[in-house]
C-alpha cells in the first residue's frame, strides 16, 4: 500500500506541468493573488492615513506637522502639545485601530465558524451579557473580581462576557449540537442578558440609570496605555494563530462534510475559534462598551474586496474594522466642535451609507 | 491489491444501521456501485471508510492494512470522499475550490505542481473556462463537476463518490463517469460510486454491491445483482432488464401491484 501516485506521470491523465501556458488558469490565479496582496496592502495604507488623521483632529487647532513631531520626536513642541498628543488623542486613535481590527477579525472568524454571513462576535448574547456585568456594577455595585476598584465596570463586564463564551464553549462539546441549535443557545442568552439588564434599568437611579446608557453606547475615552498593550497583545497572538490556520478555516466554507473529508478536524478547529473569538469579543466590549456594527461589516467589506481566501480575507476584515472605527472615532470629534459623541453611535451612522455603497458598487451574490 | 469491509456494525444512537455489514476483494483498478434505496446506509459507509465515522464492530482495510492503523491524515490521503451534492455559498473561485482539495494534503502549501494539476483536472472535466467564476455563479450541475474535479485533485487511493451524476445532464452524467473509469484504471485506485440510476451504474461499475436492511443482500456483477430478484425486494418495485446492442444493460423499473 501506500504508493504515492503523482498525477502528471499517470497515463491518460492528460496535460503536465509544461503545459501550464503563459494564459492558463494556474497563471491567472497567480495574477488574482498578486492583486489581492496588493488589495491587504492598500488596505494597510488607507488606515494609517486615517490614523494620522484621527491624531491630527481635535480641539487644540494644532497643524499636522506639529502632530506628527510629538509623535515622531516628544518634546519638541512643547509639553502642552506632548500632553495633548500623547495622552489624549494617540492612546483613543490607537484604540480604535485595535479595537476596530479585534471586532473585525473576531466577526471574520465568527461568520467563518457558523457559516453564517449574518454572524457577528455580539449575535450570541456576548455583548449583552457584558453590558449586564457593567450595569450590575453601576446599578448595584456588585463586583465578580474582588479588589477591581475602579476597573469594577470594566472587570464585571469581561467576566460576563467571558462567561457567557464558556458556555456557549462548553455547549459546542456535546455531542449532537448542530450549528442551528447553537445559534439559538446564543440567542437565547442575548434576550436572557438584555432581560437582567433591563431588571437593573428599572430599579436605577437617574444617575446610574445615565451611566449605564453611556456606558452601553460605546466611547474611547476611556483608553489607556495598559488597555492599548492588552489589545495589542491579543492580537498579536491571535492573528498568527488564525492566518496559520487559514487553508483550514477557508475550506470550512464548503460545510462539514466536505472539510472534514480533506482531513480537516472540524469541531477542534470550530472551538479554538470560537476561544479566540470570545477573548478580542470579551475584551474590546469590556474597554469600549457595546460597537456591535463593526463585527458584521469589516468582513462583509473584505469578501467584497477579496473573497473569503482567509490569507487576504482575515487582514483586510481586521484593516477594515479598523478603518471604520478610527473614521468614526475623527468625526465624533469633528461633527460638533468641543463635543465628542459615543462612538458607537456614530460607527453606524457612518458605517451604513459606506457599506451600503459598496454594496451597490459591487454586485455579487455572495450573500 | 484491494479494500475489505470486514463485519461492520454501526448505527446513530441506539438505532442499528449495519449489522455486520462485509464485502472483500474491492479491487483496485474497478469500480463498485453501491446501490439500495434511500436511508440504507451508503453515505454512511461510505463515512465509515473514509474515517469520519467510528464503526462499533468490524474493519476497513486497504492492501491488508487495517486504514483505523493510519495516522488520521495519512488517511485522508488514502480515502476521498466526495458527499452528496450541497450548494457551496463562499466567495471563492473555481480554481480557489479546486485547489484547496490539492493543499489541504499538504498542509495547506501550494507548489507550482498543484497548480498544474489543478488547470489539469479543470481541463478534462471541460470546466476549465469556468476557473476564474465565482463559485455562487454556477448552476447546481456546474458545482458538482467543480466537486468532482476536487475529488479527482486530491488523488486518493480510495475513492467514494455519493451521487457523483445526481444534478449533471445526460451528456455531463456519461463524461464525469467515464473520468472515473479512467482515473481508476490509470491511478489503479478503488473506486465506490453511490447511484440511484441502476442503468448508469451498470454501465461503468464492474461491480454491484446492493445494501438493504443493515447487509448486503447482493453481490456480485451488475448482471448477477440486476438478474437474481434482490433488486426488487430491496426497492419494492418490479424491473425489466434488457441488453441493448451496446451491450448496455438498461433497467426499466415499474410500481408493483399491491
Amino acid at each position: 500500500m501506500a504508493r504515492v501516485l503523482t498525477g502528471s506521470r499517470q497515463p491518460g491523465m492528460g496535460l503536465s506541468m509544461a503545459d501550464l501556458t503563459m494564459d492558463g488558469a494556474g497563471i491567472r490565479y497567480r495574477r488574482r493573488a498578486a492583486r489581492k496582496v496588493a488589495i491587504v496592502a492598500g488596505a494597510l495604507a488607507v488606515l494609517l492615513a486615517a490614523l494620522i488623521t484621527d491624531v491630527a483632529v481635535g480641539p487644540g487647532n494644532f497643524s499636522l506637522l506639529q502632530v506628527l513631531s510629538a509623535i515622531v520626536d516628544p518634546g519638541s513642541q512643547g509639553p502642552k502639545v506632548d500632553v495633548i498628543v500623547w495622552n489624549v488623542r494617540l492612546p483613543v486613535a490607537v484604540m480604535a485601530v485595535l479595537v476596530g481590527a479585534m471586532l473585525g477579525v473576531a466577526g471574520a472568524q465568527m461568520q467563518t465558524i457558523l457559516n453564517n454571513p449574518l454572524a457577528d462576535p455580539f449575535t450570541l448574547g456576548i455583548s449583552s451579557a457584558a453590558s449586564f456585568g457593567a450595569a450590575l456594577a453601576i446599578g448595584t455595585g456588585i463586583g465578580l473580581v474582588p479588589f477591581a476598584g475602579a476597573f469594577l465596570v470594566t472587570a464585571n463586564a469581561f467576566v460576563f462576557a467571558l462567561a457567557t463564551s464558556i458556555i456557549l464553549f462548553l455547549f459546542t462539546r456535546m455531542r449532537g449540537v448542530t450549528i442551528e441549535t447553537f445559534i439559538l443557545v446564543g440567542i437565547a442568552l442575548f434576550f436572557t442578558f438584555n432581560a437582567l439588564l433591563a431588571f437593573i434599568q428599572y430599579q436605577a437611579s437617574e444617575t446610574q440609570l445615565q451611566q449605564i446608557i453611556f456606558w452601553m453606547m460605546g466611547s474611547l475615552a476611556r483608553a489607556t496605555w495598559t488597555k492599548i498593550a492588552v489589545c495589542a497583545g491579543l492580537l498579536a497572538v491571535i492573528v498568527p494563530i488564525c492566518m496559520r490556520r487559514s487553508w483550514m478555516l477557508t475550506a470550512l466554507t464548503m460545510g462539514d462534510d466536505r472539510a472534514a473529508s480533506l482531513g480537516i478536524p472540524v469541531a477542534r478547529l470550530r472551538l479554538e475559534m470560537l476561544a479566540c473569538i470570545s477573548l478580542l469579543a470579551s475584551t474590546a466590549v469590556a474597554f469600549v462598551g457595546t460597537i456591535g456594527f463593526i463585527g458584521l461589516v469589516g468582513p462583509h467589506i473584505a469578501r467584497l474586496l477579496v473573497g473569503e481566501d482567509q490569507r487576504y480575507f482575515l487582514p483586510v476584515s481586521a484593516a477594515s474594522g479598523a478603518v471604520i472605527l478610527s473614521v468614526a472615532s475623527t468625526l465624533s470629534k469633528a461633527i460638533t466642535p468641543g463635543i465628542i459623541y459615543p462612538i458607537g453611535i456614530i460607527t453606524a451612522l457612518v458605517g451604513v451609507p459606506f457599506f451600503l455603497s459598496l454594496v451597490m458598487s459591487v454586485r455579487r451574490e455572495n450573500w | 491489491m484491494s479494500l475489505a469491509i470486514n463485519d461492520i456494525h454501526f448505527g446513530y444512537g441506539k438505532v442499528p444501521l449495519f449489522r455486520g455489514l462485509g464485502a472483500t476483494g474491492l479491487r483496485r483498478g474497478t469500480i463498485t456501485a453501491v446501490v439500495g434505496p434511500n436511508g440504507v446506509g451508503k453515505s454512511s459507509l461510505f463515512r465509515l471508510i473514509a474515517g469520519l465515522r467510528l464503526p462499533r464492530r468490524g474493519s476497513l482495510s486497504l492492501d491488508g492494512t487495517d486504514l483505523a492503523t493510519l495516522p488520521q491524515r495519512r488517511r485522508h490521503e488514502t480515502v476521498f470522499f466526495l458527499s452528496q451534492h450541497v450548494a457551496i455559498r463562499a466567495a471563492l473561485t473555481v480554481f480557489d475550490l479546486v485547489l484547496l482539495a490539492r493543499k489541504s494534503g499538504r498542509g495547506g502549501r501550494t507548489t507550482p505542481d498543484d497548480l498544474a494539476r489543478v488547470e489539469t483536472i479543470l481541463c478534462e472535466l471541460g470546466i476549465d473556462h469556468l476557473s476564474d467564476r465565482h463559485v455562487t455563479d454556477l448552476s447546481g450541475g456546474q458545482q458538482q463537476l467543480v466537486a468532482t474535479a476536487q475529488a479527482f485533485v486530491r488523488e486518493p487511493q480510495v475513492l467514494l463518490l455519493d451521487e457523483p451524476t445526481s444534478a449533471l445532464d445526460l451528456r455531463r452524467q456519461l463524461e464525469v463517469m467515464e473520468l472515473v473509469r479512467k482515473v481508476t484504471i490509470a491511478r489503479n485506485i478503488v473506486t465506490l460510486v453511490a447511484l440511484h440510476d441502476l442503468s448508469l451504474a451498470s454501465r461503468f461499475a464492474d461491480r454491484f454491491l446492493l445494501l438493504d436492511s443493515g447487509v448486503i443482500v447482493a453481490d456480485g456483477s451488475p448482471h448477477e445483482v440486476l438478474d437474481g430478484g434482490a433488486i426488487e425486494d430491496a426497492y419494492g418495485v418490479g424491473i425489466h432488464v434488457e441488453r441493448a446492442t451496446t451491450g448496455t444493460l438498461m433497467v426499466d423499473a415499474y410500481l408493483r401491484a399491491s
